[in-house]
């Protein structure tokens, strides 16, 4: 559009009085009495003082400025460190782990003189881990800081030196005036001034702050409503006393003192940062807050740091390995000091080379006890190798790749909204692998949350042949064939072509095209489009040039899809002005477009209360209507005794729509005599203007009065789609054995159609329906008696959990249970005495949906689930009213798509559909889940068997300390020499393919049932750790005894054995990754040798520089080792060795008590051979698993009926 | 071989994608999708079985062979800190430290099976720690490699000055060097012990310095062992070369000398020893150990035997695998003990 038209179309609109529009809302102008709230302002937490565009010159900063106090600036960090504390803060981080503490301890008494190796040793790899880690930090540091530099440098424009100019947002001040354009972000939060429009209106786009896409209404105080030109902020003088900088959205308390006068502030003035402006070329504001006092910026919580259950799992294990770690210690300490108190007998020396004699304190044979003390130090130095100093690092490097495979994954990318998937948080991948049960929202997580037009019944005929994603999954259910076809036909394909109408999915000759003037009810038809056209408030918004169609801003998705549908049947809306509707019709006598104004006289805006919007309009013949739709069960009762012949066959139409799980409007009318308008008009008008507190209920009373005698047109029934995959994806997971929970806002009856069509619910399947809709509960409501129907309720849902809980204790094999609860029950099934037993309740159930819950019930739901069973939970919402049980959530989930961004902000991990789920849990979730947890056992393992090569060498050294290892080598174990293929292995390694993972999708009971990670097997580890320690020893030290090693008739000396037994570890924990590792690339290849290789580097290397580094290791590979068979020999041999167990262990294992992953492996080796019947019916065996709810267990149901059937009938 | 074809189908889609400019569709790669071409080894009876018939029969050749290399090997150990404590001498820790009187003892060896030059003459401690810590330590290397680092002794303790002055080599190991004597006399005729290039040549040429020499060495109040030639550079003193590359197990055997000369089955060696060296204090053996080598080195027939036990492991285990398997074949249908599927009603 050229920008000429934007201004011309900006003008015409600044003709309409808006507001009017919103009767109710806005309606109420801020009078002048105060109300208690703003006789605060200036007291405690009231206390801003705001000068608006006190002089533009001192606006430069004169902060020391009494009478303009200084308040942050606008420059918003939202990063962890900065260049101060970034050292020591990290520095903090990184030592609030056991291990680092153990580490730096360590290293600092490396410097005295009970160190067993160098204090450098000590130090170094300490120093690595830790820049590591702190690089990671900063890297990821340094990112947000550029986030935030491109917010702080976007620009605004601010009222300086006479006229609006460009600047920094950083730049801005208190007080500071600014003019925002249309489409752009609030720079900080200001008081809205003026506005493009007349009276001072704006729309305002709230998406980044609370996820919702509607736009909100703002209107500005009428004294400042005619600062319209730039040149008038001049003059412009004023002081805002507000409250402090405050967390809460909705809330705003202060006013506003301009020419001499006080006005109250109402939240109705305040445009928030981070909201965008929309619908509307300009505004100008004063900036209150700034940075971080902002409101959005206050709000901005500390996202709670998730640890994974495996993690913490693991501290344990770092703190079992620190205690036997003692225990080592302390043997050696023991025998230790025996050695050394044996030295000096009766005054005769023993062992005299060691001159006992002439001792320190560290080898004092009269002073043992105080030695073998400090020894134990020295000792608990030297096994420290037994705790993996590198892990940590090493799982967050492996989790960084991980995560960035997950975003990088081309199967979670979205086509359509162009959004791929995003781990946030990189620290849960493997919880990902263990999710019990999954809470989900359904607006907009299972449903696509946009509104299609797609049935009607007009005058007692039902219109409209499409199939709903519902009735295709009713018609599966009972097994029609036709539709089932149909569905692979037309639904997969059908959806892509049709997205050219956004909303409009409805066909019907009878009506389309201008067919329904040949219709028996034409005149009904008629009104029918024409009160869809102008009952609304939707503002046309732009025309496509293209298709000459008009798309429309509106208030919720149901309002537009009603407006594009009368517009694709005829009746296009195109024009609103403050007073009228402007319509092009087809005329049913002419057959010709004709272009019809209405002019609307009110309108009574829908409310949860009304659940019924009305316009009154008069037409150009000067005829008053009024157009009415709302909810079946307000308007049946409001509907005229005589004239509907039809209410019988409409309510059964409605009935039927809902039960396809659509939504559905009763659309009717009524003509108004002049009187009865003038009449309602007086009163409705005069309770308008009213300021007494019952103003709502006065006006309320006055609209229902005229709301009668109504004349049925039809009704209108609208899908919530469901996105699409989401009924396989739930039938995957249930497969998996992960439990589905919705938890949803809608009510019941919607909620349990949606049940039906992802198969969460079926036929069959026994509900069980907790709820306070009953008779005595609603009369107690009526009676109005809090605490008897507080206690009726709460005895009424306890009486139903019961019921519930008996019937699933009788319940026969097969039989399954769905639990459907509403908000109000579950308020009182949520208090703390009750809770067990509804979560009891619950978990015996196939499905569960908690319908009606608010935003803080499904964070309780959530905190219920996840602390009551123990079990790994995962929340997937979009909205922001799924904030809560997302960071309630073990892992919380957000839809990126059309909502905003406050789920996806406060989740660990987004994705664009549903249906992605399936792939992140099945696929990602459980590599992750079987990496690391492998990736873990074999960390332990593999430092064990270092560790434990050098107690069992102290054996020989009566425990004095003396490392079987030179120092260097050792610090290098695990930092170098085995580190990647730890890396490799946690990356890249996959048990199963990702189809297999799909295929068999009850290979995920492994995360949850924590197979791969439990004590056991992490014991067993451990103990085979401990055993190759002992095969590696013994063997090396054994072949390697006191005879000559050499042809030459060398001997062995300590840096032979060491080296030799050294290059058996590597060997045999590399090798022992081989055997490990299920899934080899070049890359595990090039990690695992190229760790192997990197030793005899070492070897060489540290062997060629000066022997007073390398001491004496020097030369030792050419001068030494490589000459000698009897090394290679001992290399082949031991490290063989020290497989054996594990490998026969493993064969043995796969052979006879497969794990599941076992199975898969054997199922997808064997792949080639599939045509054998037996192992197709093994295969078929693996893949389906009995289920309570997905489509498979539909399917199995009706099998089941259809099989008792038959064996009946014979 | 199924991961390449959902690579190839996928790839295709993302070819069209990256077309599209400014999109945040992921790049398609068999590597981000994590479909690399790669082994995925399974325990499949042909291949476990497979693996231990390999290694059986690549183990139990190799351990035939060095048990037979072992077998050739013909080695003399003979013990003689008892036998070289005169009778009368109950008390032999007086005895060794008595330096009046003479330590000279005689030893009659008898050589078992021909014994081909060169052959060595190792002395053999047992219960001697010089692995332990405060041992290993003693030793300063820069004092013994720079002539002007003589006073580099701080890591010497207790062996390192002498009334201030620097003693080199300094520290425990040197102090302690073993010096007990052999002459072997074969057939009424000196056996020529041969000292030269005992030690390990790195040692010789870049650890212990050719212009250093020993200063002030074994002139404390407490002498240990071996005194030192003060005009011979520490590079030529080969003795305190090799006893300073300290071994690793208490139990240790150092190279003393070679013999070029062959000598026959029943030969008898007579040995003219210098008892010097106290183990008596602790307790420990001293052997004189005669022995040939092969390329495997000494008499060491562990490796073979391990190799041997190790191999025939393998065979055992490969034969006992294939009984299990033509037995037992493995059920692969049977997955009713998943603890999973007990509960069906989804728990």
């Amino acid at each position: 559009m050229a920008p000429g038209d934007g201004r011309r179309r900006g003008r015409r609109r600044s003709k309409v009085r808006l507001s009017r529009l919103y009767s109710f809302a806005c309606g109420r102008r801020p009078t002048a009495v105060d109300d208690e709230s703003s006789s605060r302002i200036g007291g405690p937490g009231f206390s801003r003082v705001v000068h608006a565009h006190a002089d533009a010159s001192s606006a430069a900063g004169d902060p020391g400025d009494p009478a303009r106090p200084a308040y942050c600036s606008n420059s918003v960090s939202t990063t962890k460190y900065n260049a101060i504390t970034f050292l020591p803060k990290s520095l903090f981080e990184q030592f609030r782990r056991v291990a680092n503490i153990y580490f730096l301890i360590s290293a600092g008494l490396a410097y005295t003189g009970l160190a067993p190796f160098r204090s450098a040793t000590a130090v170094a790899p300490l120093l690595v881990v830790l820049s590591a880690t702190m690089i990671k930090e900063f890297i990821e540091d340094w990112r947000r800081k550029q986030q935030d530099n491109e917010v702080n440098n976007r620009k605004t424009k601010v009222f300086q030196h006479g006229a609006f100019q460009c600047t920094k947002w950083m730049n801005l001040q208190v007080g500071d005036v600014v003019k925002v354009e249309k489409d752009e972000f609030f720079p900080a939060d200001l008081i809205l001034l003026s506005s493009s429009y007349e009276d001072s209106i704006c729309y305002v786009e709230t998406m980044n702050l609370d996820g919702e896409t509607n736009l909100k209404l703002k209107q500005s105080l009428e004294v400042s409503s005619n600062l319209q030109e730039d040149e008038s902020f001049n003059s412009f003088r004023a002081v805002i006393k507000c409250e402090d900088p405050n967390p809460h959205l909705y809330s705003f308390v202060g006013n506003i003192e301009t020419q001499g006068q006080q006005y109250p502030l109402s939240p109705q003035q305040i445009l928030l940062r981070d909201s965008k402006l929309r619908n509307t070329e300009y505004v100008y504001g004063v900036v209150i807050f700034t940075g971080h006092d902002t409101k959005v910026m206050q709000n901005a919580m500390k996202v709670p740091s998730k640890r994974s259950k495996i993690e913490r799992r693991m501290d344990k294990i770092i703190y079992l390995l620190l205690s036997s770690l003692v225990l080592m210690s302390v043997i050696g300490s023991i025998f230790f000091g025996i050695a050394t108190k044996d030295d000096v007998q009766d005054g005769r020396l023993k062992r005299w080379y060691l001159r006992p004699d002439d001792s320190t304190i560290y080898f004092e044979p009269n002073k043992a006890a105080i030695a073998a003390i400090l020894h134990f130090l020295t000792a608990m130095m030297l096994y420290g190798y037994l705790i993996p100093i590198s892990l940590y690092i090493s799982i967050e490097i492996v989790k960084l790749l991980q995560a960035r495979f997950i975003n990088q994954d081309i199967h979670m990318y979205h086509e359509e909204t162009d959004t791929p998937a995003h781990a946030r948080t990189s620290n849960l991948n493997e919880e990902l692998g263990q999710v019990d049960t999954i809470l989900t929202d359904k607006t907009g997580t299972l449903t696509c949350n946009s509104m299609e037009f797609i049935k009607c019944s007009i005058a007692g005929t039902a219109y409209g042949r499409g199939i709903t994603e519902v009735e295709r999954a009713m018609a599966k259910k009972k097994g029609s064939p036709l539709i089932a076809d149909m569905d692979i036909n037309t639904e997969w394909f059908q959806p892509e072509g049709k997205t050219a109408i956004k909303g409009f999915n409805f066909t019907d000759e009878r009506v389309m095209n201008g067919n329904w003037v040949n219709q028996h009810h034409s005149g009904v038809i008629e009104m029918f489009f024409r009160l869809l056209a102008v009952c609304h408030t939707c503002i046309p918004d732009e025309v496509n040039k293209v298709s000459g169609k008009i798309s429309y801003e509106a208030e919720s998705p149901d309002e537009a899809a009603f407006v594009v549908a009368a517009q694709e049947l005829g009746f296009t809306f195109y024009q609103r002005t403050q007073t009228g509707v402007y319509l092009h019709e087809l005329d049913p006598l002419s057959g010709k477009q004709v272009d019809r104004s209405y002019k609307i006289l009110h309108v009574l805006e829908f409310n949860s209360a009304r659940k019924r919007m009305s316009v009154i309009v008069k037409n150009e013949d000067g005829k008053i209507f009024l157009f009415s739709k709302g909810a079946d069960s307000v308007m049946f009762e409001r509907l005229s005794s005589c004239e509907n012949e039809y209410i019988e066959v409409t309510q059964q139409h409605i009935n039927e729509y809902a039960d396809a799980g659509l939504r559905t409007l009763v659309l009717a009318y009524r003509e108004l005599d002049e009187d009865d308008y003038v009449n309602f008009d007086r009163k409705f008008t005069a309770a308008k203007n009213s300021v007494s507190a019952d103003r709502d209920e006065v006006i309320e009373e006055v609209a229902d009065l005229l709301e009668r005698e109504l004349i049925l047109l039809g009704a209108t029934a609208v899908e919530d789609k469901l996105q699409k995959g989401v009924p396989e994806c739930i039938d995957k997971l249930a497969q998996a054995g992960i439990k589905i929970w919705v938890l949803t806002g809608d009510k019941m009856e919607t909620a349990i159609n949606i049940g039906y069509a992802c198969s969460l619910l079926r036929q069959g399947m026994k509900q069980i329906t907790i709820t306070l809709d009953q008779a005595e509960i609603i009369a107690l409501e009526k009676v109005g008696e809090k605490a008897a129907l507080t206690k009726a309720s709460k005895e009424k849902v306890i009486e139903q959990i019961n019921e519930g809980k008996e019937k699933v204790k009788n319940a026969s094999a097969g039989e399954a249970f769905a639990l459907i609860i509403d908000g109000k029950s579950l308020t009182y099934a949520l208090e703390d005495d009750v809770k067990d037993m509804f979560l009891k309740l619950a978990v015996g159930c196939g499905s569960v949906i908690c319908c009606r819950s608010s935003p803080k019930q499904k964070a309780l739901v959530t905190r219920l689930v996840k602390g009551g069973t123990g079990k790994v939970t995962l929340a997937i919402g979009d909205g922001a009213n799924d904030v809560g049980m997302i960071q309630e959530a073990d892992i919380g989930v957000g839809i990126s798509g059309a909502e905003g961004m406050q789920a996806v902000m406060a989740s660990d991990v987004s994705i664009a559909q549903f249906r992605f789920l399936e792939r992140l849990l099945l696929v990602h979730g459980h590599w992750c889940y079987s990496r690391i947890s492998s990736m873990i056992c074999y960390v332990f393992y593999k430092n064990i068997t270092f560790g434990v090569t050098l107690f069992l060498y102290e054996a020989y050294t009566s425990f004095s300390g003396q490392a079987l290892y030179n120092d260097w080598a050792m610090s290098l174990f695990n930092v170098f020499f085995t580190s990647l293929p730890v890396i490799a292995m946690g990356v890249f390694d996959q048990d199963v393919s990702a189809r297999f993972c799909l295929k068999y999708p009850m290979l995920y009971q492994e995360g949850p049932q924590n197979l791969l990670f439990r004590w056991t097997r992490l014991l067993g580890w451990m103990a085979y750790g401990v055993a190759s320690a002992v095969i590696i020893f013994f063997l090396t030290s054994a072949a390697l005894h006191h005879q000559a090693f050499r042809r030459g008739g060398e001997v062995v000396d300590l840096a032979v054995l060491g080296g030799t037994a050294y290059t058996c570890v590597v060997w045999a924990v590399n090798a022992q990754m081989m055997v490990t590792a299920n899934y080899f690339t070049l890359v595990q290849h090039a990690c695992i040798w190229g760790g192997v290789a990197l030793w005899y580097l070492f070897l060489l290397a540290y062997g060629a520089i000066t022997p007073i580094t390398s001491t004496n290791y020097f030369m030792l590979f050419t001068d030494g080792l490589a000459a000698a068979p009897s090394y290679w020999a001992v290399t082949l041999l031991v490290p063989a060795a020290a497989l054996l167990p594990y490998f026969t262990f493993a064969s043995a294992k796969t052979w006879f008590f497969p794990d599941y992953h076992n199975k898969i492996q054997w199922l997808q080796h064997r792949g080639s051979d599939a045509d054998d019947p037996e192992f197709g019916q093994v295969l078929r065996q693996f893949s389906v698993r009995s289920t309570g709810v997905g489509v498979s267990a539909r399917r199995d149901a009706r099998d089941l009926r259809l099989h008792s059937a038959s064996t009946n009938a014979s | 071989m199924s991961t390449q074809a959902a690579g190839s189908s996928s790839g295709g889609s993302g070819d069209g994608g990256a077309t599209r400019r400014n999109s945040r569709k992921p790049k398609y790669s068999k590597f981000t999708q994590q479909e690399l071409p790669a082994c995925k080894p399974i325990l499949t009876p042909k291949w476990v079985i497979s693996v231990f018939v390999l290694v059986g029969i690549i183990f139990v050749p190799i351990g035939l062979v060095s048990l037979r290399a072992s077998k050739k090997v013909v080695e003399i150990v003979d013990r003689y800190d008892d036998a070289c404590v005169p009778d009368n001498m109950t008390d032999k820790l007086a005895y060794i430290q008595n330096s009046t009187i003479p330590k000279t003892c005689t030893r009659t060896l008898k050589v078992p099976k021909d014994m081909k030059s060169p052959i060595f003459v190792y002395y053999q401690l047992d219960n001697f720690y010089q692995n332990h810590r405060r041992y290993v330590k003693s030793r300063s290397d820069k004092q013994l490699r720079d002539a002007s680092k003589a006073n580099d002794t701080s890591t010497c303790d207790p062996e390192s000055t002498i009334n201030g002055v620097a003693i080199v080599p300094c520290g425990l190991i040197a102090w302690s060097t073993f010096n007990d004597t052999y002459v072997l006399v074969h057939n009424s005729k000196n056996l020529t012990v041969d000292k030269k290039d005992i030690s390990w040549k790195s040692d010789r040429e870049h650890k212990f310095g050719s212009d250093v020499f020993p200063k002030n060495f074994q002139k404390g109040a407490l002498i240990g062992g071996k005194a030192l030639d003060p005009n011979k550079p520490l590079s030529e003193q080969e003795d305190l070369i090799v006893w300073m590359r300290t071994a690793a197990l208490p139990t240790f055997r150092k190279l003393y000398g070679r013999i070029h000369v062959d000598l026959k089955e029943n030969d008898t060696i007579t040995v003219t020893l210098e008892n010097n060296y106290n183990t008596y204090s602790f307790g420990g053996k001293k052997k004189l150990v005669l022995s040939t080598s092969t390329w495997l080195g000494g008499k060491n027939d562990f490796l073979g035997l391990a190799y041997l036990s190790v191999g025939g492991l393998c065979f055992f285990l490969a034969f006992a695998f294939t009984l299990l398997y033509l037995i037992k074949p493995r059920k692969l249908g049977d997955n009713n003990y998943l603890s999973w599927n007990r509960s069906p009603a989804g728990r």
